[in-house]
């Protein structure tokens, strides 16, 4: 099966400090990546980097390939149109990356509205579909609704709705479940491997916990100091490791993955 | 979603009542506790020596009787539209508001506006161009709009625009030939529109142009410092990376994730900004020898009339109440959480 994206070489450098130095990535549809390591490893960056989004001052090399295309080089218009509607995004914490001041059928719909170009009606039913397809009970009363109104778990259900509202092919989920309690973190990842298999994502899986990596991800790569270390499949990563960083990480958790099913 | 903000604006609404009558009971207390005696202010010494004339100007004026019974005499004639009559102008303390109130009001509003447009219009560029060339200079503009004195700004408006270039009409409210239009609203501009007085119209709004200007610039220069710093902080918001991962175009991004938020403290500047505004308008008035609420003031004040004191004090309140009670319910239209909760 060909790569949905491909990530060669990437380099960033943020007001002239180098973050990463040459990360090489391949995704797949269907298929959910991990992206693993410590903070400031260069996970996040690597994720805001395929949808342009770095920071203010930034400068980014090396080639990002989707749909026969360099994202990298493409005018900020066309990004534009690969942004929310071929490539979405799920941030870490829903209860920022949500607008306090609009309604969850807003935030829905607008998207979907510009990309499609869907009625207000048309888009107003796709959006209590895909509510209902995240689990978020009664969908139509919830488009009425503000972000405050529901809890930490179902904001971020919403906010994993409004990222498939487009029917991306590739979604970048960028600690989804850190800003969320245990409980409720294995009901996202269920929720995320399953669209992952129906809907035929590529998922790009960022994440600082290797227990949740070892739940969900079929490939699995570990950053460090802005360089991919190593990558493999789940099983060669997380039960042989070669690296030995990755075998350091693999020692610091309390149960070895793997033995323990979230 | 319509209930809630129908009982949030009843709930604002009957607490702005209550701080009216507040405000009655202050300003009487307050003005009665003066030093100063407004008989001797307003009899002449002839006069003065004989207590027979003091005596009865003292009950004809209310004077004699003790303080809770002149309140609630007060309180009776508030609410029948009675705030006394003027010891100064013999007139009701009512019809002199009625010409001096509008001509401040028109005076504010229109420095608030210009305020507003200007001022939130320079922060959102202002932040935008961030530490480009565009940004420096407004922040030397806002500097300066906000450190020169006001009475001084107005003298030198009047001096250089007036006198020098002569590009500005006098002082006023209209040019001195000219009848003010029918009253309707007291706004001259407004009444002007409405009884089809072009004539009358344009020589109000150029009368009106450097005394709102000179008002507005420091309001102007505090909105840009206030707007760009609250666009600054929305900015960095996740959820404005969160539209931008959304692909939606700039311009929405900008309108609706951007500027919404960063008008809820705009909204607190701009409602303070506008009592602040009010106190200039005494000096401006004064430079401008605009005919309002400040000149008006200043005169009771200086003549110890006390029921027009009062009559002052109460509508620079209730105005006061009127700015806080809108500034509350755009609160509750620009942010949902403060009405649905």
């Amino acid at each position: 099966m060909s790569a949905a994206l491909t990530i060669e070489g990437l380099r960033v450098s943020i007001g002239g400090h180098d973050v990463l130095h040459g990360v090489d990535l391949s995704l797949e549809a269907g298929r959910v990546h991990g992206l693993a390591g410590e903070s400031g490893s260069g996970k996040t960056m690597t994720g805001l980097a395929v949808l342009g989004l770095l920071p203010h001052g930034s400068r980014s090399s090396g080639r990002i390939e989707f749909g026969g295309r360099d994202l990298l080089e493409m005018p900020a218009r066309e990004l534009n149109e690969v942004r929310g509607a071929k490539i979405a995004m799920v941030f870490q914490d829903p209860s920022t990356s949500l607008h306090p001041m609009l309604t969850v059928g807003r935030q829905l719909t607008e998207h979907m509205r510009h990309h499609l170009r869907l009625g207000r009606n048309e888009a107003r039913e796709r959006a209590a579909g895909l509510l209902a397809k995240v689990r978020i009970p009664g969908p139509e009363e919830a488009l009425k609704r503000y972000p405050h109104q529901f809890s930490g778990g179902m904001r971020q259900r919403i906010a994993i709705a409004v990222a498939l509202a487009c029917e991306p092919e590739v979604l970048i989920a960028d600690e989804p479940t850190t800003a969320l309690d245990v409980t409720v973190q294995a009901g996202i990842l269920r929720l995320l491997r399953g669209l992952c298999d129906d809907l035929g994502l590529a998922v790009l899986l960022v994440t600082h916990d290797l227990g949740v990596m070892s739940a969900v991800a079929d490939e699995v790569s570990v950053m460090k100091d802005g360089l991919v270390v190593e990558t493999g499949t789940r099983g060669q990563v997380l039960r042989e490791p070669r690296h030995p960083y990755t075998r350091s990480l693999l020692d610091a958790l309390p149960v070895p993955p793997g033995e323990n099913s979230p | 979603m319509r209930s809630p903000l129908a009982r949030f604006l009843v709930r604002r609404i009957v607490t702005a009542l209550l701080l009216a009558v507040g405000i009655t009971l202050v300003t009487f207390v307050l003005t009665n506790l003066v030093p100063g005696d407004p008989v001797a202010a307003n009899l002449g010494q002839r006069a003065l020596g004989d207590p027979a004339i003091v005596a009865q100007w003292r009950a004809d004026h209310g004077l004699d009787r003790p303080l809770p019974q002149q309140y609630l005499a007060h309180l009776g004639g508030l609410l029948h539209g009675d705030l006394g009559t003027s010891q100064q102008s013999h007139r009701p303390v009512l019809d002199d508001l009625a010409q001096s109130v509008p001509a401040t009001l028109e005076l504010a509003g229109a420095a608030i506006v210009v305020s507003l447009v200007l001022g939130v219009g320079f922060g959102v560029v202002a932040a935008l161009r961030r530490d480009r060339f565009a940004d420096h200079v407004l922040r030397v503009l806002s500097l300066v709009g906000i450190s020169v004195p006001t009475f001084w700004l107005a003298l030198m408006a009047f001096y250089v625009f007036f006198f020098r270039l002569q590009i500005t009409p006098g002082s006023g409210r209209i040019d001195p030939g000219m009848t003010p239009p029918p009253q309707v609203t007291g706004l001259y501009t407004v009444d002007a529109l409405l009884s089809g007085r072009w004539d009358v119209f344009s020589s109000a709004v150029g009368h009106l142009a450097a005394p709102a200007l000179v008002l507005a610039l420091y309001t102007i220069g505090l909105l840009t410092r206030f707007t760009r710093s609250a666009v600054l902080e929305v900015l960095g918001q996740d959820y404005v990376r969160a539209a931008r991962a959304k692909g939606l175009p700039g311009r929405v991004v900008l309108f609706r994730y951007v500027l919404r938020p960063a008008l809820v403290p705009v909204i607190t500047v701009a409602g303070l900004a506008f009592g602040s505004l009010l106190s200039g308008t005494v000096l401006v008035e004064a430079v401008f020898a605009w005919p309002g609420v400040g000149q008006y003031a200043y005169k009771s004040a200086t003549t110890l009339d006390l029921p027009a004191v009062m009559g002052v004090g109460l509508v620079v309140g209730v105005v006061y109440l009127v700015i806080n009670l809108v500034v509350d319910v755009l609160y509750g239209v620009v942010d949902p959480r403060v009405r649905v909760s």
